[in-house]
């Protein structure tokens, strides 16, 4: 049995506003993952400490504050600084289009604004874990078909 | 992990909760801990205030200068396989704290309020170090009494308008609870619902040892009740301990282990040998079920 893959929903920051979290939160339970949520108003250093204790495999952080460009970065580096260097990282919330690249290059994967589908987000999440529980070599194969 | 290092503990708890590869001798390993840590399961209905109480009494166990461990269940989707975690987010203010340790963990399919890998993962913590080990089960309500046999001390949770005197006198949780926290006591029908829970509980037996369960009001919302119930907790532990029922309580959990173990090995290696030709005989009529579970059962044993 391959049990399910366990993410955490992250609000990183001051802002206060989670109903985009929490859609997230439900699409990803509904598409089989298990999903935790770590509510609103997280430092970076919580939010890394809670990947670590509960062994995820992926965060996914949501801004609607403007600070993405700050935060996603601390993240990431408190992540490898946790020894969890290879963790998948993605975004989403208000983030400008310009700012994506700039992410991208800090180590958050995937960055999805506002109407984004939820199935392009499962499909994203399926497409980087499940192939590291299967075999290694396909999933080079179909990094390199990308 | 036994220097105490939290990501080897968080490693450990994923290779036995999900059953990966090495998790018999891992536990096998770790066993040789059991018993080290003191238990205390939550039980109570959903939206009772097992998480947010849970982060109260882990300040206040802190406070005594004691380290903490959380294990948090909750359910898995009987529909998709997923499952949303949300105990975790009521215990966030101990996130930085290096003295807890907190793992969420979905049911994944087991009855009762707790995951089959319970045990497996308590002694992880166990190992880990931790004096406190917390259990939160499932909100499932009146019939969860699986905790009594996997820890060494209960508290119910309950709250004002969740039923009368009557409500108290039925089976169930009503008899395995050794500390009673009545939460949300900020409400105003907080005294009569202490009133029915300790009327019932004096008709009541007592239990193991001669203790008397325990009726205290707590609010997790102000704090208020949560030193008293946090004494309640550590004064049964010292019970359990001088009446020797702590000995018993264990020898219960052992128990309940091992057959835990043994029913899921027997359940996992039947259930591998089922096939659609199987199902083919029992809808042609070819086949009833009793038969043909039995059959399959013993199919290990020719083996």
């Amino acid at each position: 049995m391959v049990s399910a893959h366990r993410v955490l929903i992250a609000k990183p920051g001051l802002d206060g506003h989670d109903r985009g979290a929490k859609v997230i939160v439900r699409a990803l339970r509904d598409a089989g993952f298990e999903v935790l949520y770590t509510g609103i108003r997280q430092t970076p250093e919580m939010i890394a400490r809670t990947a670590l204790q509960e062994d995820v495999e992926a965060v996914g952080l949501s801004l609607l504050s403007g600070a993405h460009m700050t935060l996603c970065p601390k993240v990431v580096d408190l992540l490898k600084k946790e020894g969890l260097g290879s963790m998948l990282v993605f975004g989403g919330g208000i983030i400008p289009d310009e700012d994506v690249p700039a992410l991208k290059k800090k180590g958050v994967s995937g960055v999805f604004g506002p109407g984004t589908p939820t199935e392009e987000i499962v499909n994203f999440l399926r497409e980087h874990l499940d192939a590291p529980k299967a075999a290694k070599k396909p999933a080079r194969a179909r990094g390199a078909k990308r | 992990m036994r220097r105490g290092e939290p990501a080897a503990a968080a490693r450990a708890l994923s290779v036995v909760t999900e059953e990966r590869p090495g998790h018999e001798e891992l536990s096998r390993l770790l066993f040789s801990d059991h018993g080290r840590s003191h238990t205390v399961g939550l039980c109570g209905s959903p939206g009772s205030g097992k998480s947010s109480l849970i982060n109260r009494l882990v300040a206040h166990f802190r406070k005594r200068g004691e380290t903490v461990g959380v294990l948090a269940v909750d359910p898995t989707s009987a529909f998709t396989g997923g499952a949303f975690l949300g105990d975790r987010l009521r215990i966030q203010e101990h996130a930085l704290d290096k003295g807890v340790f907190m793992r969420s963990l979905a049911t994944r399919g087991m009855m009762g309020g707790l995951n089959s890998t319970i045990f497996a993962a308590i002694h992880v913590l166990e190992a880990y170090g931790v004096q406190r080990l917390i259990v939160e089960t499932v909100g499932t309500g009146q019939d969860e009494v699986d905790v009594a046999e996997v820890v060494d001390t209960v508290v119910c949770v309950t709250a004002p308008y969740q039923g009368d005197e009557f409500q108290a006198m039925k089976a169930g949780t009503m008899e395995i609870g050794d500390v009673f926290a009545v939460n949300k006591a900020d409400l105003p029908e907080v005294e009569r619902t202490v009133a029915a829970l300790k009327d019932a509980l004096s008709l009541a037996p007592r239990k193991g040892g001669g203790w008397a369960p325990r009726v205290t009001p707590v609010s997790a919302l102000s704090s208020k009740g949560v030193t008293e119930l946090g004494n309640d907790i550590v004064e049964h532990h010292a019970h359990l301990e001088a009446s020797g029922e702590l000995r018993e309580r264990r020898r219960r959990q052992l128990r309940r282990e091992l057959s835990l173990v043994i029913s899921r090995r027997l359940y996992r290696d039947a259930l591998e040998r089922v096939t659609e030709g199987h199902i083919d005989l029992l809808s042609a009529n070819k086949a009833d079920p009793q038969t043909l579970g039995g059959k399959l059962l013993a199919g290990k044993n020719r083996k």
